[in-house]
């Protein structure tokens, strides 16, 4: 038996349109607009002004507070202007908008294909620098990835856990990276062992990739202390929680980190990032991005740079077909559906998602028939049903002794829904109400 | 350029829907009424046909006229509870007391609460169980399987093994003494036996089971428990005194235990929503349904034990909740 997490879970149509498909670089936009608010936590700060000249990998953002991150130059060019530009949120927000010229890298990057593997910092000096080149989750949470690798006073990590599940239908960017830059994944891996001074890493990969599973795992006999879990296919494995209650039978208490368990959990794609930031000195300004869908020409994986927008994307993948509906940041459990098809992509874009017209719009709403499959499916062992009537009549208290807060959003509970029932809709709306009134009462 | 469609996550749907789960339990039952088809005859159609027909006629016409709301017939729930009402009733029943079990069951039992998902009762049981106290006579007539072909109203008609045993039990007749006067137990396995339309055939209803389970319309924890609480103690008295307890074996494949159990018990809207809440619901309707059949005045008991327990799916949801993620790391600590 394949190990998977203990509780709920679903299955969705996979859907890997673009699995295989080799990474290609996206060409580089004539403009990059590069929101200042990417990440979890404090926005940046721009440190350019208009008019100012930057080079690819040059700091033009930095971090304002423990949990925020730099942010680099995507391109050259001129900075045009900073201002308010439509991001994937669907609100204007700051951006630093760069108009560019030729395509010239700060000269203390390693442009070379070579691999390194001599590991020569040390690992605060990899925790420091992993901040400097403003690295975040790339699974889509975006959170600062120095942070996760300072284990604060007390804690103790005793095992480094690779997501590498990408448990999102269609999305493959995370499958097609550890096809082609493996080495330097397992590289990366030993970067942040090093730095949380852990022996023991587990890569966690579903059983839809054997070939990953095999290419790694062939990888990883040469690296000592890595090994590879293959996975039961299970929506949301690639949920922190569930991830860890997978790999290594440990569940994390209510409102606790992995590190409550002696985990820490990194995503593959970030692991990479880390390999070329501490090995290349190249800060994160580019990522893999799916661009997918049914109807979609041609379903690739695109090498593109932070800012480039969505348009361009979908251009090279062969253009918006007429009957789109819709248009998702990310996979379709937890992606954002975007407005305007003119925003940037950011350090969190892990695919673009178009969806045909038809299954673009929702099922009417019938009446909750109790078949307790809400119940069933959810990771977090809540009663759905329960929270989205509470959330609507606006009992607070209830809600939050229902553990409403524990909810990680995964949308299990709208998808099994017979009723169509928009469950996930009133989580979060219960999820934002009772979270200010807990912030309120510590205060 | 198209306007884009903006709505949160979940951007896919499964594809369930209420009618896929009440058509699944329709078809689920298709073997029962091919059995009850076959045991007896004209009746059964004509039982199943009014049952059904009166519950989708009197849920439209309580939606149109009185609610004057939208019409949810075709969501098959309407046709369920006709369906299991019928499987519910003698097949010698005359079509006016179908027409008032109807009629109470969808209109009191269910469209008075709000309509689907909001009765507390299962409204097929409360159809029943309101013309078992209403007409205990003809409610208590039960055709003789297999020579009623072609007869309805005129059926010939003749004791339960339920009934048999009760009655037997109470004349100071022995257990082994009155499992000779009724069928076998293979015959009662197959259904060879007077009872409800749909009850008899223990055989076809675990083939609904299987069905349901694959398609996982439900899940275990509610039959296993009703079939295993009453297995265990029958068991137990049955050891006791083995001439004045009947053994595990004749009470589950007599009555109404396993359409019970299968079909009654597992009514989405009127069980729990917990498995371990459904694990105690099934344990009280086992344990009821044996204290009525055994102890009660009445030789059967499934149907009121159901019922009682419908009353506390509320507090079991109230105080049985599902196992939450990292509860097991706290206790284990502590």
């Amino acid at each position: 038996m394949l190990k998977t997490f203990s509780l709920g879970g679903v299955h969705p149509a996979e859907n890997k349109f673009s699995a295989g498909k080799k990474i290609e670089v996206l060409p580089i936009p004539e403009q990059v607009s590069v929101p200042i608010a990417q990440h979890i936590g404090a926005p940046s700060e721009p440190v350019v002004k208009k008019g100012d000249e930057v080079k690819v990998g040059q700091l033009i953002a930095k971090s304002t507070g423990f949990v925020s991150a730099n942010i680099h130059s995507p391109v050259s060019g001129k900075v045009f202007k900073i201002d308010d530009v439509l991001d994937a949120s669907g609100y204007k927000r700051k951006a630093i908008i760069i108009k560019v010229e030729g395509d010239e890298w700060n000269e203390d990057i390693d442009r070379s294909d070579d691999l390194k593997t001599d590991i020569t910092l040390s690992g605060e000096e990899i925790v420091k620098k992993v901040g400097e080149s403003g690295i975040v989750g790339l699974g889509g949470a975006t959170f600062p990835a120095q942070v996760k690798l300072s284990v604060p006073p007390g804690k103790t990590c005793d095992v480094l856990i690779l997501n590498a599940v990408e448990c999102e239908p269609y999305l493959t960017a995370d499958h097609q990276l550890m096809m082609e830059k493996g080495e330097e994944i397992m590289i990366g891996t030993e970067i942040l062992m090093k730095a949380l001074k852990v022996t023991k890493a587990i890569i966690g990969i579903e059983n839809n990739k054997p070939d990953a599973i095999a290419h790694m795992s062939e990888l990883a006999q040469k690296h000592e202390g890595i090994t590879v879990e293959s996975l039961k296919v299970q929506y949301p494995q690639g949920g922190e929680k569930q991830l860890i209650d997978a790999c290594i039978k440990r569940q994390i208490p209510s409102g606790k980190l992995p590190i409550e368990v002696g985990a820490v959990v990194q995503n593959v794609g970030t692991t990479f990032a880390v390999y070329e930031a501490i090995q290349k000195n190249k800060p994160l300004f580019e990522r893999v991005v799916t661009v997918t869908g049914k109807s979609i020409e041609k379903p690739s994986n695109f090498m593109a740079r932070v800012g480039t927008p969505v348009s361009n994307l979908i251009e090279a993948a062969g253009g918006l077909p007429e009957d789109t509906g819709k248009v998702i940041g990310g996979g379709p459990m937890m992606g954002k559906a975007l407005s305007s098809i003119d925003v940037p992509i950011t350090k969190g874009s892990s695919g673009i998602l178009i969806m045909p017209e038809k299954i673009a719009t929702r099922k009417p709403v019938q009446n909750c028939i109790r078949c307790s499959k809400c119940v069933s499916v959810c990771p977090m062992g809540l009663s759905p049903y329960l929270l989205m009537t509470v959330s609507d009549k606006a009992v607070w208290d209830r809600a939050e002794e229902e553990k409403i807060m524990d909810c990680i959003e995964c949308g299990s509970c709208s998808y099994t829904c017979p009723s169509s029932r928009p469950l996930l809709d009133y989580i979060r709306l219960g999820k934002g109400k009772v979270g200010q009134i807990m912030r309120s009462r510590t205060k | 350029m198209n306007t884009l469609t903006i709505s949160p996550s979940p951007h896919v749907h499964s594809g369930d829907s209420v009618k896929k789960n009440m058509y699944g339990v329709v078809i689920a039952l298709l073997p029962a009424l091919a059995a009850s088809l076959y045991y007896f005859g004209l009746g059964a159609l004509i039982v199943t046909l009014a049952a059904v027909l009166s519950c989708v006629f009197f849920e439209w016409a309580i939606q149109k006229f009185l609610l004057k709301t939208e019409a949810s017939i075709l969501d098959g729930s309407a046709a369920l509870t006709g369906l299991l009402l019928a499987f519910n009733m003698p097949t010698n029943l005359p079509i006016w007391i179908i027409i008032i079990g109807s009629l109470v069951a969808i209109g009191i039992g269910k469209m008075s609460f709000g309509g689907l998902g909001n009765n507390i009762f299962n409204p097929a049981l409360v159809g029943r169980v309101f013309l078992l106290i209403s007409f205990p006579v003809q409610m208590t007539l039960w055709p003789e399987p297999g020579k009623n072909m072609t007869a309805y109203l005129d059926a010939t008609t003749g004791a339960t093994p339920l009934s048999v045993m009760k009655e037997g039990l109470a004349n100071g007749e022995t257990v082994s003494a009155l499992m000779d006067k009724i069928p076998s137990i293979t015959e009662l396995f197959y259904g060879n036996m007077g009872g409800s339309a749909g009850e008899v055939a223990a055989v076809a209803l675990i083939i609904g089971l299987i069905y349901m389970l694959i398609r996982k319309i439900i899940t275990w924890h509610i039959p296993v428990t009703v079939i295993g609480t009453i297995a265990v103690f029958t068991g137990i008295l049955h050891l006791v005194n083995p001439e004045l307890y009947a053994g595990p074996l004749f009470h589950l494949l007599t009555g109404g235990v396993m359409l019970g159990a299968i079909f009654m018990a597992t009514d989405y809207v009127t069980s729990p929503m917990s498995n371990k809440g459904m694990v105690i619901f099934g344990i009280g309707i086992g344990i009821i349904t044996v204290v009525i059949r055994v102890f009660g005045a009445y030789p059967e008991g499934v149907s009121f034990a159901i019922i009682i327990m419908n009353g506390f799916v509320p507090l079991i949801d109230k105080y049985i909740k599902p196992k939450r993620f990292g509860e097991v790391a706290k206790t284990t600590k502590a």
